[in-house]
């Protein structure tokens, strides 16, 4: 039993690395800007974090420094691709390329680098009980911050003023414009703070869930999180759903190897990515609710007229 | 001016000025190249020898071993030689652009440095007659390439008798890379060690199928250790298995380079590869002239191309008495790890008593020893 308990544990923990990163990615593209960039941003962002935790020992300073230079980036990015106009994809490919070199060139120094020791996270009170206090409550801060932020992002979206400003930008930017509010702005502050949470959970990736830095450690993971918000139907709960989803399917088929079941490895390794996109698929397969759901000016550059 | 005008005009100046200030770069970097050229041209020309790496020479782990074997070879015959390298050169079509690519700047002597380089080089090799290639891992050999590997196995093995010795609940966990016949050997050779010290010993194992991915290598680590594995192993190439093992107050080892600093109390030791003496002896003899293709070097111990280092404090002095035993054994040709009798985990007999499994029997390995559990995978098609 015990193992199923550590098995659910690692489950939330490979789970929030691709939810924040794709809770962000969907603030971004409900604005209705697609950056492809968070792969270079992650990367980025994990020796920024990194190399901030090793300097000044402090785990909260890393997340800071992570998640200002995904903001950082994301800036760069959003005037790019919202003043000069430049194509969404190309410079969204341009960012990742870009992260994944500078990393490495800025990261060359600290290949070798180690943390102080590992903090133990826990919830007093509930840590200790037996099975669900090590499933469920010996998780980093983040861990949990994940799951309320997505809470907040769904209250936001469908319940404040804000959030429908927010989304009419995504759907369309020509009645927002008419109707006074500041298209570039609200597009350019969405896309900084989709920049800030990937940084953020690069920085997660290098100081707590593999806490080490070496070239190219996001391994991926930026792409899959965009893939997933996509599958997701833009909807936060499913994003949240479809990262536990993968993080545990990935470590069920681990799980399943190391107790010997005879099933190719190979066709396991696979196993997240398919069952995470069926799944999805299945509970979004209505083609109205995805229109109903995309935001209608996804990947479009806006002119305010001239 | 109209607005948008205004944004054409930006938009064309930033990129003029980038493709200006690149252009300036490039130029700046020509002119070193030139005068570096021109003054060793004054001298005798040197052999100019490049490395394709398929990892970042930053990955701490197999590709920043051939690094340090590239960087020995400097180092040995100072400027008798340039060499130049190129990193994460993907496996796939991209190999043989990149070795075309070396092999026509006027490198005379190649090396690639991963398995999957095999087919690729093969496709260049023909259309350079005079260039020598050299590719790490691969058994497929031409007039003007040959191959080289060494005896990761030895190591494994080494490690294993610490971890035998080391371990509490008697459960040992390999994270796998791919499953081609070097990591299996090195798996089974791992536990050849570990039952050396201790009998009981049982190994689960966990395939990643890549060679570097430190998420997924964590998460495998952390299935393992859930599972009850108390020392972990790995044929992965980033140290996340040894940090996962640190974070979880674990004990494991570090692989192809000494990871000591990665994990500073869960490190019992680190099995490493010295490529610099095969890198030596390979230049020295293209300097000579005395370079021949065709041949295979399968380098171990006994040629100082393994070694197990930095071994932990707490090991008790009898095991490391064992390790110098193994390691003279290896040396001196006494001592052999794949000796019968043996039986594989199916308990069929693979080597009968004294019996000694030689290099082909070893290149071909394809099966867990008794010990291992669970199922090589792809071998039930045999």
């Amino acid at each position: 039993m015990d193992t199923y308990a550590l098995l659910i544990a690692s489950t939330l923990n490979a789970g929030t690395v691709l939810a924040i990163a794709s809770l962000g990615l969907l603030v971004n593209e409900r604005v209705g800007i697609v950056n492809l960039g968070a792969e270079g941003m992650m990367l980025c962002a994990a020796i920024a974090g990194f190399a901030t935790t090793v300097h000044t020992g402090s785990d909260v300073l890393g997340f800071l420094a992570g998640a200002g230079s995904g903001a950082l980036m994301a800036l760069i990015f959003g005037l790019l691709v919202i003043y000069l106009n430049t194509n969404q994809y190309a410079t969204g490919l341009a960012l990742s390329l870009f992260g994944a070199g500078f990393s490495a060139f800025v990261g060359v120094n600290y290949v070798q680098a180690k943390l102080e020791d590992r903090m133990h996270y826990g919830v007093p009170g509930l840590e200790d009980i037996p099975l669900i206090g090590p499933a469920f409550f010996q998780q980093h801060p983040l861990v949990y911050g994940t799951i309320i932020f997505a809470v907040i992002l769904v209250f936001f979206f469908n319940k404040t003023k804000a959030g429908l400003i927010v989304r009419s930008v995504g759907e369309s930017p020509e009645s927002a414009h008419a109707l006074g509010y500041k298209v570039r702005t609200i597009r350019l502050w969405a896309v900084i703070a989709g920049g800030a949470l990937c940084g953020l959970s690069g920085a997660y990736i290098s100081i707590v869930y593999t806490p080490l830095w070496v070239e190219g450690m996001v391994a991926g993971k930026g792409w899959i999180a965009l893939a997933l918000t996509t599958f997701a139907t833009w909807r936060p709960m499913r994003v949240l759903l479809g990262a536990y989803l993968s993080g545990g399917v990935t470590m069920l088929q681990f799980h399943l190897q190391s107790i010997g079941i005879d099933v190719a490895s190979q066709l396991l390794s696979m196993l997240p990515y398919l069952a995470t996109i069926v799944v999805l698929a299945l509970i979004s397969r209505n083609p109205l609710w995805i229109r109903v759901n995309m935001p209608a000016s996804i990947g479009k550059p806006f002119y305010p007229g001239n | 001016m109209t607005d948008l005008f205004k944004r054409r005009w930006i938009q064309s100046a930033a990129v003029l000025s980038v493709a200006v200030s690149a252009l300036v770069a490039c130029g700046k970097k020509e002119e070193e190249k030139k005068e570096v050229q021109s003054a060793q041209a004054v001298k005798t020309e040197p052999l100019k020898i490049a490395f394709a790496y398929v990892g970042p020479v930053g990955d701490g782990g197999w590709t920043y071993a051939h690094d340090n074997g590239r960087k020995a070879l400097e180092k040995e015959f100072g400027d008798k030689v340039t060499t130049s390298f190129v990193e994460n050169v993907p496996e796939s079509a991209d190999a043989e652009r990149v070795i075309r690519d070396l092999a026509s700047q006027g490198n005379k002597l190649i090396f690639g440095t991963t398995f999957g380089y095999m087919e690729p080089m093969l496709k260049v090799v023909p259309d350079f007659k005079d260039v020598k290639f050299e590719h790490a891992t691969g058994y497929k050999q031409a007039e003007n390439m040959r191959t080289y590997d060494s005896r990761t196995y030895e190591g494994a093995y080494m490690a294993g008798v610490i971890a035998g010795k080391m371990t509490k609940s008697n459960t040992l966990g390999v994270v796998a890379s791919v499953p081609i016949p070097e990591v299996i050997r090195n798996i089974n050779s791992f536990t050849l060690g570990a039952q050396s010290s201790n009998p009981k010993i049982k190994t689960k194992v966990v395939w990643v199928n890549e060679w570097f991915n430190p998420p997924k290598e964590t998460e495998a680590a952390t299935s393992l250790i859930n599972s009850g594995a108390d020392i972990l192993f790995q044929n992965t190439d980033s140290p996340a298995v040894l940090k996962t093992a640190e974070s979880k107050g674990k004990r494991a080892f570090g692989w192809d380079s000494d990871m000591t600093a990665y994990g500073p109390k869960a490190h019992l030791a680190s099995s490493i590869i010295n490529w610099g003496p095969y890198y030596i002896k390979a230049t020295q003899e293209a300097l000579d002239g005395k370079w021949q293709g065709g041949g295979h070097s399968w380098w171990g111990v006994k040629e100082g191309a393994i070694d197990i280092v930095s071994i932990a404090a707490d090991v008790p002095a009898d095991t490391k008495a064992k390790i110098d035993e193994v390691k003279n054994g290896l040396k001196n040709g006494s001592f052999a790890i794949w000796k019968g009798p043996l039986v594989d985990n199916s308990g069929k007999t693979i080597l009968k008593a004294d019996e000694v499994g030689d290099d082909k029997f070893m290149s071909g390995i394809n099966f867990y020893v008794k010990g291992v559990e669970g199922k090589v995978p792809g071998s039930d098609k045999k």
